[in-house]
């Protein structure tokens, strides 16, 4: 009790000080670049309080941040001073060396931060997260009693039984929902099942992609599997849609993102029966294996390269302001939140059961992405029933080795 | 025309209406959708429920007590300050217009006077600029308007826009000035005025109707663009369509969609004076007997 | 008209062009024959929130001087042209020779996205293109026809698909043709059949697209007509009249004459846009049923992580091959117009 007062005191102190100067940067241009949702939305608007005195903060939130990233990182000086990146996005900017390590400004400005919350890359700190994501389950608990299946589903097998049950007994036609829009949505589905079968992408080392073997053909038979049970406008189905659908109580399980979980369990867009029902595990595990078919996605704030010291340092200061546990506590459930101050709620307990059952991180290859553009734009010809999981599989394998020799990754 | 219109047999005129009343349907119906949906709530408007729901306003009862709401207009106009937007709409989209028609006009005119061989390939050149798709031009720009510190800014948009615009504008131009008789300004030249000045004493009073129709493209062009203004403006410069599509963001929050189906309705309002306008302008301009082909 | 009258009267449209659009191309162009330096290529050990592992990354200093020394990357000629994602010239003469019959070698080709996109880009042109032209010519003679008091509403209401932004137009399109939506529900109805729906179905998606570009361009055309026949001579069609000309005989001999260079015009942006189709498809999510030669490039330069600017180049210069090769028989009228003009 008395640590608590001592911490609240402190935080009202830290508080008072900022309204004062502005988080304590003398001066100094903050930009900020990034993806559009709603836990950036509060960390961007927490950073750019810190306006004023010689301090000016802008953002710039976009869908599009990925295409004009790069290019507003190489000019000199950077258009933006911080990017808020992901797995995906932190690397396409390294490969192009447009970030600048953080370790400096971490022991002197980050006292408050978590240490998991560092993403160390060869033992440089290059970003730090504020928020993690990952698919998980969906169930719909009334629906499933309804149809005999007495427990939620921990396997994918079990989502596909769950699924016959349902159908069989007439409750619905098309219970099951992944996010399976062909192109990148499609992609992650095809990484995230196929991470549930402990394999690697690529052999160790190399730029060679590995997902040509038995693995891949059971992650593309699994997957045709699910959207059997599926709206058969599922290659058109993004987060947006299925968690209308959702909402709509079409679905009795889907594979949706954490950060959904919100939108769901609230009392908007959707009736009483749907959101009281709806119940949010772990991602499943399928074909006895142990790891969680997910990955895992963190959020975090970069600092541009091509920058003043003086502007990187305003940027990082502002940046903290923006994650800071006040932030955390006032934004609660707008992601599972890193740093210190975030208590978990019901909307995260998806997230948080996944990555307690051992799923793994979205990979940080460079030549990851290459490997999801091909894989999202070569599925959809199997699951559609037009050719074989083999042809499929050489498909991406000759698609991805194409780009990859563009990229430079493959001679 | 009217005295043609009474001489018309009957079925052909029935026939007439009936084309043109199931165009009109056609063309409007989306539209006055979207109108009566924009006073809805979400769960309304994209009911995947039943679609009924967008005209009889179920969950709008349910949450906002009325079966209309204007919550959409005003989250967008007032919470999401969408007049910024609109401002910075109407100068971009004036520039875009003015400039682009005043440097077509003289372009057009040249190319539809001038008998040569290069005019001709001019104008081809023209068109293969214009097969270019316009993502391909703006990410060739990016790095460029980045290190020169012009990223973000109107002006840059705006003379992009135009350059964009340009080969359809002269072709457009081209096309109606070789419909005004050359003999208007040659018997002006004979008459000892210059090259310029016949253009614009004689041709200049005459060219509206074109000029309006080409102006109303490079004004839709430059209303509805997304590729050039989403990837070349910040953020505080935005114009309405990169506005709108902010409005929906990556993940699309409950009741923001509103705030952008709104939005789409009020953008569309001025546009109607606007039509309204410029058909009298082209009727005007033609019935003075000016031209003829 | 004198060459030097000319240059000033072009110059400043020239600029632009020059500066916005020429030197683009040619910098894309050049970027199309080159591929990215090889990266090297190191073992490092990552950590983050959600543990460590070992993982491969770019080393950026070992290429750091020859991306200086060349920032273009490493000259490859025509290898990214003819690579499995674009023209693919090895995998279709593998199909060709290995093919037992020319429709395995069609099933074959198809699979290759290049051809996929072509395939559906073909189709959209010379199904839209024409339908825009008749469409636009018959709302126009229409609308003409009308009561004066009557052309303003209807002229705004029909301009309505080009002016509303795509981006949110496709968006409730999308919704209303889902099968919950208002048209959705009703092809339902019509067809007798609960399980219809637009967006399951590669031929029902393209019969969609094909349909939307005509609804939305349709406008275009309208306008441009409705704007032609406002300068049809009135004088020749009394005489015509008198000549006892009948309505269609005057609409076939006085008025399509008249709107030829119009007719040109429109085709000539009309195959042009629709070569380029990419809006729609994106707006429909409809890539796994129908991409386009624009949508490549769109996907290239801003699908997934990272841009591939040699191969969107590639992709942008055979968009632009196309687009010559289908605009050489109106190229070839303008030519003979061109030289039957007297100076």
């Amino acid at each position: 009790m008395f640590l608590n007062k001592i911490t609240i005191a402190g935080a009202f102190i830290v508080l008072g000080s900022t309204a004062m100067a502005g988080c304590g940067i003398s001066s100094g241009n903050v930009k900020i670049l990034s993806n559009d949702f709603p836990a950036i939305q509060s960390v961007t608007a927490a950073a750019s309080a810190c306006s004023g005195n010689g301090v000016s903060v802008e953002a710039n939130l976009t869908k599009d941040h990925k295409d004009i990233m790069v290019a507003a990182l190489t000019a000199n000086p950077a258009q933006y001073t911080s990017v808020i990146t992901s797995n995906s996005t932190l690397v396409t900017l390294m490969n192009d060396g447009l970030v600048r390590p953080l370790d400096a400004l971490v022991a002197k400005h980050g006292a408050g931060l978590n240490p998991s919350q560092m993403i160390t890359v060869d033992g440089k700190i290059m970003a730090v997260a504020f928020g993690a994501n990952a698919q998980h389950l969906f169930s719909r608990s009334d629906i499933l009693n309804k149809a005999g299946v007495s427990s939620i589903p921990t396997t994918y097998e079990g989502v596909l039984e769950a699924a016959k049950a349902i159908t069989s007994a007439g409750l619905m036609d098309y219970p099951v929902a992944l996010n399976t829009k062909a192109g990148w949505n499609l992609g992650e589905e095809f990484v995230n099942m196929y991470m549930g079968t402990g394999a690697d992408f690529f052999k160790p080392g190399t730029a060679e992609v590995a997902v040509n073997n038995d693995h891949g053909v059971a992650t593309l038979n699994m997957l045709k599997s699910l959207v059997a049970y599926s709206n058969p406008d599922y290659l058109t189905y993004d987060s947006n849609a299925t968690q209308a659908e959702w909402e709509a109580g079409n679905l009795a399980l889907a594979t949706m993102w954490g950060t959904r979980g919100g939108a769901v369990l609230d009392d908007e867009g959707s009736t009483e029966q749907v959101s009281s029902n709806t119940v949010l595990t772990g991602a499943p595990t399928w074909g006895n294996n142990a790891r969680p078919a997910s990955t895992l996605w963190w959020d975090g704030i970069s600092i541009s390269a091509n920058i003043s010291d003086a502007d990187a340092e305003a940027s990082f200061i502002a940046m903290m302001n923006g994650i800071s546990s006040d932030v955390i506590k006032a934004n609660n459930s707008d992601t599972v939140w890193l740093g210190v101050g975030y208590t978990p709620g019901p909307a995260q307990a998806g997230v948080s059961a996944t990555a307690a059952d051992g799923a793994a991180p979205y990979p940080m290859l460079p030549f990851m992405g290459t490997l999801h553009g091909a894989l999202g734009a070569e599925i959809s010809d199997f699951l559609q029933g037009n050719e074989s999981a083999e042809q499929a599989l050489a498909d991406i394998e000759a698609a991805y080795t194409a780009a990859a020799k563009e990229k430079g990754f493959l001679q | 025309m009217s005295e043609i219109i009474h001489r018309r047999p009957w079925s052909l005129n029935t026939l007439i209406f009936v084309f043109v009343f199931c165009w009109i349907i056609a063309a409007g119906f989306p539209f006055v959708w979207t109108m009566w949906g924009s006073f809805k709530v979400q769960g309304d408007f994209f009911s995947k429920a039943d679609w009924a729901y967008a005209i009889s306003g179920v969950r709008t009862q349910v949450e906002t007590g009325g079966a209309f709401t204007g919550d959409g207009y005003f989250g967008a106009w007032i919470t999401r300050s969408f007049w910024v937007a609109a401002l910075n709409t109407m100068i971009v989209v004036v520039s875009v217009v003015i400039i682009s028609l005043s440097l077509g006009t003289l372009g057009g005119y040249a190319l539809a006077r001038s008998g040569k061989k290069y005019a001709f390939y001019l104008l081809m050149l023209a068109l293969v600029f214009r097969a270019m798709p316009h993502i391909t031009l703006v990410s060739g720009y990016l790095l460029p308007f980045f290190e020169w510190n012009l990223w973000g800014h109107l002006p840059t948009a705006i003379i992009v826009m135009v350059a964009i615009n340009q080969p359809f504008t002269l072709w457009m131009l081209h096309s109606f000035f070789l419909n005004i008789p050359k003999d208007l300004d040659e018997s002006a030249m004979v008459d000892g005025c210059s090259r310029f000045q016949a253009f614009r004493h004689v041709i200049v009073p005459v060219m509206w109707p074109g000029v309006i129709t080409t102006g109303l493209f490079s004004f839709l062009l430059a209303y509805n663009d997304f590729t050039v203004t989403a990837t070349l403006l910040s953020q505080s410069n935005q114009t309405m369509v990169p506005k709108i599509a902010s409005f929906l963001g990556t993940t699309q929050t409950e009741g923001n969609v509103m705030f952008a189906v709104a939005a789409v309705v009020s953008a569309t309002a001025p546009l109607f004076v606007l039509v309204l306008f410029f058909q009298r302008q082209i009727v005007s301009g033609l019935t003075s007997g000016a031209v003829k082909g | 008209m004198k060459n030097r009258t000319f240059f000033w009267f072009i110059l400043p449209s020239l600029m632009t062009m020059i500066l916005f659009i020429a030197l683009p191309i040619g910098s894309i162009f050049i970027q199309s024959f080159h591929i990215e330096h090889g990266a090297v290529l190191k073992e490092v050990n990552n950590c983050g929130p959600f543990g460590c592992k070992l993982e491969v990354q770019v080393d950026v200093k070992a290429s750091e001087q020859l991306k200086n020394d060349k920032p273009l990357g490493k000259f490859n000629g025509f290898g990214t042209y003819t690579n499995r994602n674009h023209l693919a010239v090895n995998e279709v003469s593998e199909a060709w020779e290995k093919s037992p019959t020319f429709k395995d070698f069609l099933t074959k080709t198809y699979n290759l996205p290049f051809y996929r996109a072509l395939a559906f880009t073909l189709t959209y042109t010379f199904v839209v293109t024409p339908m825009v032209l008749l469409l636009g010519f018959g709302i126009a003679l229409g609308v003409n026809s009308l009561p004066k008091q009557f052309k303003g509403p209807t002229i705004f209401v029909s301009l309505l698909p080009m002016i509303v932004t795509p981006l949110i137009g496709s968006l409730i399109l999308f919704w209303m043709i889902d099968a919950e939506g208002i048209l959705g529900s009703m092809l339902q109805w019509f067809f007798e059949d609960p399980n219809l729906s637009l967006k399951a179905s590669p031929t029902l998606t393209w019969i969609m697209l094909i349909i939307y570009g005509i609804w939305h361009s349709a406008p275009f055309a309208f306008i441009v007509f409705y704007a032609g026949l406002q300068t049809v001579p009135m004088d020749t069609i009394e005489a015509a009249m008198i000549d006892g000309a009948s309505r269609w005989e005057r609409t076939r001999y006085v008025v399509l004459p008249h709107l030829v260079p119009l007719i040109v015009f429109i085709l000539l942006i009309q195959l042009m846009d629709n070569f380029r189709v990419f809006e729609p498809i994106v707006g429909f999510s409809a890539q796994a049923s129908a991409t386009s030669l624009s949508w490549i490039i769109f996907n290239d330069l801003a699908g997934g992580e990272g841009s591939f600017f040699g191969s969107a180049g590639a992709t942008s210069v055979l968009t632009i091959l196309g687009v010559a090769v289908l605009l050489i028989p109106v190229l070839i009228r303008t030519w003979r117009d061109f030289k039957g003009k007297v100076v």
